[in-house]
């Protein structure tokens, strides 16, 4: 149990502080700052120009969908870095408990990803002026925590996925692309197609964005409680169909002998 | 005439070299559909008068705009991770005429953007793909393309002494497509954006595609967006002077 621990623990910061070693303040901030910002702008005035919803609405759905970028390509760099770095093998070889393993890593994950989310939604609030009321500061808090952990389970499928694939930076860009579009962060989900908008329901940030707006419209946390048990659920099914990937693909890598493939 | 042969070869080897990429000639072409079609579906849902063709329009620039600018950033800078920087530095020819070509064929994948963005719009979408004056709009393309080239050769000979250039070349993606009309009108935009917005080719660019596609009268435009894109070779080629001799005097030139 203390081994499991410390392999998620010490096991997971060691691994983000050694894959992302070159994650500088001159590429940490143009990404993961500022980027976001203009997303929101972007969308804000596209919206202005449509005529079609507030810049609250975008600046909402684009704060909480940005978390993607972190939360995807991190996960993604789980495989991708350590196989770049000739240390895939030697992790997979090693007796250490998958689930912490793999678990431990997705842990900082999330705490970037919400940071990245708050972070955007804070500077984003204050350039469009938008007003969030303070009550709302808190359960938005937790929503962005929660949308952050649903989207790293994604990013768990991802990884896996880059056991198999070479370019898992075009995957997670094509990841990013459907849920920029399927969400809701931008086209409210009425106005999407039938079979979009149901699809939208399993994936990350639908709900946890559609909670976020309803608290920064005054709702309080109590209200929108079944959105944010479906954007747990989502990211613990896809928590779990990620691991399960991760070691059907290690076995297939192990079988095949396509463990460096690069 | 040497140099325009040496220019055409090289655009070719670099055009073929980036078609094999998957991130380039894959990736970068896909990504801006997505923009692409969640401004279709925005302008779909919302009540402006401003119709799907002209967010048609502009998201097919946005798509040639995304080709320059994820990659040129780095132009140099992958030269730098294969081990030719020094050989093309050492090459008898100017620089900046070779890396012209790189970024000209990162341009050159945007036409395909625009065309993949404009047919998704069509097929998708069912905009209507209405090209008022073709040889004006074709005239309009090339000189957007040859200005987005330039652009890219700047960005390219600017960013080499940073490490992390491709983050700068990511970092102009969102800026440029905010400011330079694609999708939003400079009107829409504070005041103090707009001075920002006339001294970037693409904002040209994107009127001379649009006035020649929906009947207006694009000329004056594309000398504006041909004009700006000389600028920029020829600020790029003093930048490209100035760069490489600091990166000399310094041992720098292999900086990773």
């Amino acid at each position: 149990m203390i081994v499991a621990a410390r392999i998620f623990v010490i096991g997971g910061v060691t691994s983000f502080r050694g894959l992302w070693y070159w994650l500088t303040p001159w590429i940490y901030v143009p990404t993961m700052l500022i980027a976001p910002i203009f997303q929101i702008l972007l969308f804000a005035y596209i919206g202005r120009s449509a005529g079609l919803e507030s810049d609250k609405f975008y600046l909402i759905g684009n704060a909480l969908q940005y978390a993607s970028i972190p939360c995807l390509f991190a996960m993604a760099q789980m495989i991708g870095g350590e196989r770049y770095q000739n240390t895939l093998s030697a992790i997979l070889v090693s007796p250490a408990p998958r689930i912490p393993l793999f678990f431990g890593r997705s842990l900082p994950v999330v705490l970037n990803g919400a940071f990245v989310a708050a972070f955007s939604l804070c500077v984003g609030a204050l350039i469009l002026n938008v007003h969030l009321p303070a009550s709302s500061f808190a359960p938005l808090a937790l929503v962005i925590l929660v949308a952050a952990f649903s989207c790293t389970g994604l990013g768990l499928v991802n990884a896996a996925a880059s056991l198999r694939i070479r370019e898992n930076a075009v995957l997670s860009n094509v990841i990013f692309g459907f849920l920029l579009i399927f969400t809701g962060a931008n086209v409210p989900l009425d106005d999407l197609p039938d079979w979009m908008s149901t699809a939208a329901q399993g994936m990350p940030f639908t709900h946890a964005i559609e909670a976020a707006r309803l608290l920064a419209d005054g709702a309080s946390l109590a209200d929108v409680r079944g959105l944010i048990g479906a954007e747990l659920l989502v990211g613990a099914i896809y928590g779990i169909a990620g691991y399960a990937l991760l070691r059907w693909f290690e076995i297939l890598s192990r079988r095949n002998a396509s463990l460096e493939r690069s | 005439m040497s140099s325009l042969r040496f220019v055409i070869v090289s655009w070719k080897l670099q055009f073929k070299m980036i078609m094999r990429s998957p991130f380039d000639g894959f990736g970068n072409v896909l990504y801006p559909l997505f923009f692409a079609t969640t401004a279709f579906l925005v302008f779909r849902a919302g009540t402006s008068p401003r119709t799907l063709i002209y967010a048609s329009l502009g998201a097919a620039v946005m798509g040639m705009w995304s080709s320059v600018s994820t990659s040129a950033g780095s132009a140099m800078q992958r030269e730098r991770w294969w081990g030719t920087l020094e050989l093309l530095v050492a090459a008898p020819r100017h620089f900046s005429l070779i890396m012209f070509p790189a970024t000209l064929g990162l341009a050159t994948v945007g036409i395909y953007n625009l065309v993949a963005t404009l047919l998704w719009g069509h097929f998708v979408f069912g905009i209507p793909l209405i090209v008022e004056h073709p040889l004006l709009f074709g005239l309009s393309v090339v000189g957007t393309v040859l200005a987005f080239g330039g652009l890219g050769l700047l960005f390219a000979v600017s960013f080499v002494r940073f490490r992390a250039a491709w983050v700068l070349g990511n970092f102009f993606e969102y800026p440029v497509w905010l400011i330079c009309g694609f999708l939003v009108p400079l009107a829409l935009l504070p005041a103090w954006v707009r001075p920002f917005s006339w001294v970037l080719a693409p904002t040209w660019g994107m009127n001379a595609i649009r006035e020649s596609a929906l009947g207006g009268s694009p000329l004056a435009d594309l000398l504006v967006c041909l004009g700006l894109g000389a600028a920029y070779v020829a600020f790029g080629v003093l930048v490209t002077d100035r760069v490489l001799r600091d990166a000399r005097a310094r041992g720098s030139l292999s900086l990773t």
